[in-house]
């Protein structure tokens, strides 16, 4: 009925607090400049992290809308939506709040394993670089 | 089928994008992530109607299928036009602008 409209509303919501945190970074990343902080880790961004659920949620929501274009349960005039339009629109919630809310919990979740991976493989290799530096 | 058809198309694309990991900057990531996200959002879909359907969710009639698999088809080229827009508008290699500012 209109489930992607859940993972759609929390893609806009992490696409602004990806430019939040990128402006942020990039504040941080003067200070490195100016020589306040040094680190010799290199680590992915979090902020390209969080690019990779934008990713996720905008293309899975733009594929799973035109799904639903193609069902005609989204129409090019007010309001937009069939089952609104059939005065369905408690079902239409009831889809949203289960269907909706998994899709977005189910997508989210697999960020944050891909987010612990990759963690987990740049501390991993924080330390092996540290080792070789202390053998050397 | 437009789930099958959707992952299959994830998994092509994330072979892609890691064979040709160090040497492409093709935004193959991004038409990954963007099949992964539909994937998994088919998924969640395909559970609630196996929970309303039962086994009958895996006897589809054949015009559903057919029809199923011709949406799949059509998802794939959509995130495929889209893939090429970003990359077009990104343009990490610079060709396009490169070629613009020449004319």
């Amino acid at each position: 009925m209109a489930c992607f409209l859940v993972p759609g509303t929390e893609a806009i919501v992490t696409t602004i607090v990806t430019q939040a945190v990128k402006a942020k970074e990039k504040k941080d990343s003067k200070k490195y400049i100016e020589g306040e902080v040094h680190e010799n880790t290199v680590v992915t961004k979090f902020s390209t992290k969080l690019g990779w659920l934008n990713k996720m949620l905008w293309g899975g929501s733009a594929l799973l809308a035109f799904e639903h274009i193609w069902h005609g349960e989204v129409i090019p005039v007010f309001p937009f939506l069939t089952a609104v339009k059939e005065g369905e629109t408690l079902g239409m919630l009831k889809e949203m709040g289960t269907a909706g809310v998994g899709m977005a919990v189910l997508v989210t979740s697999a960020w944050v394993g891909m987010v612990l991976v990759s963690s987990a493989i740049e501390k991993r290799k924080a330390e092996n670089t540290e080792e070789n530096k202390a053998e050397a | 089928m437009t789930l099958l058809i959707t992952v299959f198309a994830a998994v092509i694309a994330t072979v892609l994008w890691y064979v040709n990991l160090n040497k492409s900057d093709m935004k193959l990531g991004t038409l990954a992530l963007m099949y992964w996200g539909a994937s998994l959002m088919w998924f969640v879909d395909a559970i609630f109607e196996y929970a309303e359907l039962g086994a009958e969710f895996f006897t589809p009639a054949l015009e559903d299928m057919i029809n199923d698999s011709y949406l799949g088809l059509c998802v794939v080229a959509l995130g495929l036009i889209i893939w090429l827009i970003v990359l077009f508008v990104k343009d990490p290699k610079g060709l396009i602008r490169k070629k613009l500012m020449k004319n």
